[in-house]
């Protein structure tokens, strides 16, 4: 108890002193008149109080940011000429300059991110800076409907349009994309038979892949299938977070045994959706209640990223970030990492405990769904109803106390985060999108069930 | 104790006007049917819609009004008439004293509430509707503050909307701002105009020479117990109380009055500075003097109205669509051989007979469905369309609203047993029968299951997918099929109307 006591005090004081310099050190960097006293620093302020933290990838010696930048949700503007959106290209710059500054060196993207102008963007933002001060990944993607794409020419063609659209001449990380979606067919059919797995490891030999991986969603099978390879894989993406640890959904596998594999190979993971496609940044308010008591200061996204940061095989934790001030959290977060300890653990998993209980739909927002052909916002809807879970305004009967201002909650904010034509009852379950999700969410099954409860809420229903 | 009633008068007269005139037209500015429930009676008390629902007592109750103190429905009562009252207050600000007694255009008035009554009697056999509908003074106004109002009132709640969005708050929601009928607009844009430049110009030029309600009112008001009166030992003709009239109704040389045209607004007591005017039980005799009509003013409304007629068509506004998604094409009406009117509407004649068009129901239907017509004969008459929404079973708010008994009030239980119409497959547009994408949406969301999914023997796929087949028994045509159809522009799947409503 006494020493515990002793632990927290020192820790207090640390941050204190950490506080400082960095209120210092931000007031250097964002230029403001110290004279003007406020205090700038504390947690939430965006500022690191330190050096971000490194891991060194044991096959190339690479020493990589903790953080690394996920390029599939760069912030979109309206084009110019009023027709449809375009990448804030500005915005874009303005976050990879500030990621650089701040030690952040792994940059994540594919070919068919953000509509496929992911690269594009990426690339041009990179471009103004160094070569040698940033790592980047992407991917051979999967293009399932493609078979031209999917033959050798088109996937080789694809993998030099990568390298044209980033302004590179070598790949630092290269990914098979989603391996497992679609099972072990669809895996030979896509790398193996059209010989586009040997081409790379040519490329890797030949230099201009300096590491080579890849990325794992899906059927088990497949995983096991492509470790016991006799491929040295320079580092592998999976899904890792405190509820996927040991719950994982769907047809994931939990992240307990595909960490453990790769250690056992001395293959470095690099880890997605530490944040659940943005849910444990968004807890219900016990959960959250629980996080706070050990940390009063921390945000449940900086839980989840010091989660997924503590493994010590983790070479870096991918986040997405649009907004600027995600960006500066997360950096704060890991500037520099403090692990979770025991007693921290043990709270996550009472949040994992309340997190299962709920009712909540398993999407990320990767967007690989869409877009629909019906128009449909999918991960827009569940989004909404996965967010009502966590304020609590999802009504498990219209006799609970707070259902008036739940309902109303629902149903504003349903308009508001989706379009009335793009909500789920427009949905008339074509099954397009259930092949393409990588959680294989039953959208079909989830669109008619938050379509039903609309309905009720809408029809003042007694349920 | 004389003087200061004198006074108080006006000022009640426009305490009362004020109240009146701003709970009416939030009437039609409120899109969430909260104020419907507490003042919905004023579009009730209103003289023509009160004799369409034939509610007796409201209409004796107006006439005994008027018979004891003179035309105050149409000061204090009448939204159209406060309105001009607004604008002639604005012009008499800019010049002091500016009315002129003129002789009453009696001819004109008595030619145009001729055509009024030949319109509302001759409605019961052909398609007079707009004719009465045009000049009905509420209505009137109702379609000025719909369309010309209503959008700054919701841009208004928009950005409210906004905000509290970006305060985590759901004390508004946004709500969309379109024009539902082109013809309707522009026939409410013109009204306001008109109305504006003569009240602005002359006062209640309209409310004495052109509505029919003012010169109904006109006659009873000729004999009202209480009236303003000159005090003629007091009176030094001064011609004061004349000028202040915009009734323009006052003989100050004669010391006479034209009752038919006093509005009973109160403002020659309060102007008069020998205290010669009075509002009393005392007669006074009235001479009145015959004139010519006004022939320009008049070609100048035949005009009007003519071209009013003549505009064609309503475009219903493009929705904007974000390029991220999948294009979705708006949908386009279908050509029904029967239009629809809203549950309630008991049936198309008997809608037409009693409907003003004042477009209150048009102003709360919270599902969008409700549309002007563009059509001659029933011209700004709203009737439904199912591009927007549907005819949602929790909803029976048009029939709330109505003050004419066109739309009568139903409740969802009956409302949910009453067939508006009927639903009508179109299998070339239908995706599963057409195609080879399997969809139920139109069963799935059917509130009364008259839509069964049956598998589709005929195929050409040979893929059997079940298609719609609609059972018109238990079809109420509320249009939710229609419109949540994934065929677009035009549905597969949508509602004829019926020319009689029915049970089922």
């Amino acid at each position: 108890m006494k020493t515990n006591q002793n632990n927290t005090i020192n820790r207090r004081r640390f941050l204190k002193t950490f506080g400082i310099t960095a209120a210092v050190s931000g007031m250097a960097l964002v230029g403001c008149d110290p004279k003007n006293g406020k205090a700038v620093g504390g947690k939430g302020s965006g500022i690191a109080s330190g050096e971000m933290t490194y891991r060194v990838n044991p096959h190339t010696g690479d020493r990589v940011s903790l953080l690394g930048y996920g390029c599939m949700r760069w912030p979109l503007r309206q084009r110019a000429d009023g027709n449809g959106e375009e990448i804030d290209q500005d915005a874009v710059n303005d976050l990879v300059d500030y990621a650089i500054a701040h030690g952040v060196n792994y940059f994540d993207t594919s070919p068919v991110y953000v509509r496929g102008w992911s690269e594009k963007a990426t690339g041009i933002a990179l471009s103004r800076h160094p070569r040698e001060s940033y790592f980047i990944a992407t991917k051979m993607s999967n293009f399932a409907n493609d078979p031209q794409l999917r033959s050798f020419e088109g996937s080789s063609a694809l993998y030099y349009k990568s390298m044209e659209d980033l302004q590179v001449d070598y790949i630092d990380y290269y990914l098979l994309h989603g391996i497992g979606m679609d099972g072990m067919d669809a895996f030979r059919g896509r790398f193996i038979d059209n010989g586009i797995l040997d081409f790379l490891l040519k490329e890797r030999q030949a230099g201009r892949i300096r590491n080579l991986g890849f990325s794992y969603h899906g059927d088990i099978e497949v995983y096991d299938y492509l470790l016991s390879l006799d491929i040295q894989w320079d580092f592998a993406q999976i899904q890792l977070n405190y509820i996927d640890w040991q719950n994982a959904t769907g047809r994931n596998t939990n992240a307990e045994y595909l960490y453990g594999e790769l250690v056992k190979r001395n293959v470095p993971a690099v880890i997605m959706e530490p944040l659940l496609g943005g849910r444990l940044g968004r807890l219900n308010p016990h959960a959250l209640a629980i996080l706070k008591e050990e940390r009063p200061e921390d945000s449940a996204a900086a839980w989840a990223f010091r989660y997924a940061g503590t493994p010590e095989h983790v070479l870096t934790v991918l986040s997405g970030m649009v907004y600027m001030e995600h960006l500066q959290e997360n950096v704060q977060t890991y500037s520099p990492l403090i692990p979770v300890n025991q007693q921290e653990n043990e709270a996550l998993e009472k949040v994992t405990e309340l997190m299962l209980r709920s009712d909540y739909i398993a999407c990320t927002e990767c967007q690989y769904c869409m877009p629909c052909p019906y128009g449909l916002d999918i991960p827009g809807t569940f989004a909404h109803y996965n967010r009502c879970i966590s304020e609590e305004n999802l009504s498990k009967s219209s006799q609970d106390p707070n259902y008036v201002k739940a309902r109303r909650a629902f149903l504003i904010g349903y308009d508001r985060s989706v379009p009335k034509l793009r909500q789920a009852n427009h949905c008339i379950g074509c099954d397009q999108c259930l092949a393409k999700c990588p959680q294989k969410i039953e959208i079909v099954q989830e669109m008619q069930r938050i379509d039903l409860y609309a309905e009720r809420l809408k029809q003042r229903l007694a349920f | 104790m004389f003087t200061t009633y004198r006074y108080m008068l006006r000022k009640i007269r426009i305490t009362l006007a004020s109240i009146t005139f701003i709970l009416l037209t939030l009437l039609f500015l409120d899109f969430t049917g909260i104020t419907h429930g507490w003042f919905g009676w004023l579009a009730r008390i209103q003289f023509i819609p009160a004799l369409l629902a034939l509610n007796v007592g409201i209409v004796v109750a107006l006439i005994v009004l008027t018979l004891l103190f003179g035309r105050i429905y149409c000061s204090v009562i009448c939204p159209l008439g406060i309105f001009q009252d607004v604008i002639s207050w604005g012009g008499s600000r800019q010049k002091k004293n500016r009315f002129r007694y003129s002789p009453a255009r009696k001819w004109l008035r008595y030619s145009l509430l001729a055509v009024f009554v030949f319109a509302l009697i001759a409605s019961f056999f052909a398609s007079f509707h707009m004719l009465f509908g045009l000049l009905e003074p509420y209505s009137a106004y109702g379609r000025i503050a719909s369309n010309l109002f209503a959008p700054f009132y919701r841009w208004g709640n928009n950005i409210l909307a906004y905000l509290a969005e970006r305060a985590d708050s759901y004390a508004f929601y946004s709500t969309e701002v379109w024009i539902r009928s082109i013809s309707t607009f522009i026939i409410s844009l013109l009204t306001f105009l008109i109305v504006g430049y003569l009240a602005w110009r002359n006062g209640r030029t309209y409310c004495n020479t052109i509505c029919p309600v003012g010169t109904l009112l006109g006659f009873l008001s000729e004999y009202s117990l209480f009236k303003p009166v000159f005090d003629q030992e007091k009176c030094n003709k001064c011609g004061l109380c004349a000028r202040n009239c915009k009734a323009a109704c006052i003989d100050a040389k004669n010391q006479q009055i034209d009752y038919s045209r006093c509005v009973s607004c109160m403002n020659c007591l309060e102007k008069c500075n020998k205290e010669a005017m009075i509002y009393s039980r005392r007669r006074a005799k009235v001479k009145e003097e015959r004139t010519q009509e006004d022939d320009s003013r008049r070609r100048f409304l035949s005009v009007t109205s003519v071209m009013a007629l003549t505009t064609v068509a309503a475009r219903a506004q493009q929705l904007h669509v974000d390029g991220g998604f999948a294009d979705i094409e708006d949908k386009k009406a279908p050509d029904r051989q029967t239009h629809i009117i809203p549950p309630g509407g008991v049936g198309i004649t008997h809608f037409a007979r009693h409907c003003t068009a004042c477009q209150l129901c048009v102003s709360v239907c919270p599902n969008q469905i409700l549309c002007p017509s563009a059509a001659i004969g029933r011209m700004m008459q709203p009737e439904i369309s199912y591009e927007r929404g549907y005819c949602r079973p929790e909803c029976t708010k048009c029939s709330e609203v109505c003050p004419t008994g066109a739309i009568r009030k139903i409740t969802t239980a009956d409302k949910s047993a009453t067939q508006i119409g009927r639903a009508v497959w179109k299998k070339e547009l239908c995706l599963p029968y057409s195609g080879d994408v399997k969809c139920n949406n139109c069963a799935r969301h059917c509130p009364v299951d008259a839509i069964q999914m049956i598998p589709n023997k005929n195929s050409e796929s040979g893929k059997e997918l079940p298609v719609p087949a609609v059972d018109t028994e238990r079809c109420t045509g509320c249009g939710g099929c229609e419109n949540l159809c994934p065929s677009r522009p035009y549905s597969a799947i949508y509602v004829e109307g019926n020319v009689k409503h029915h049970e089922i």
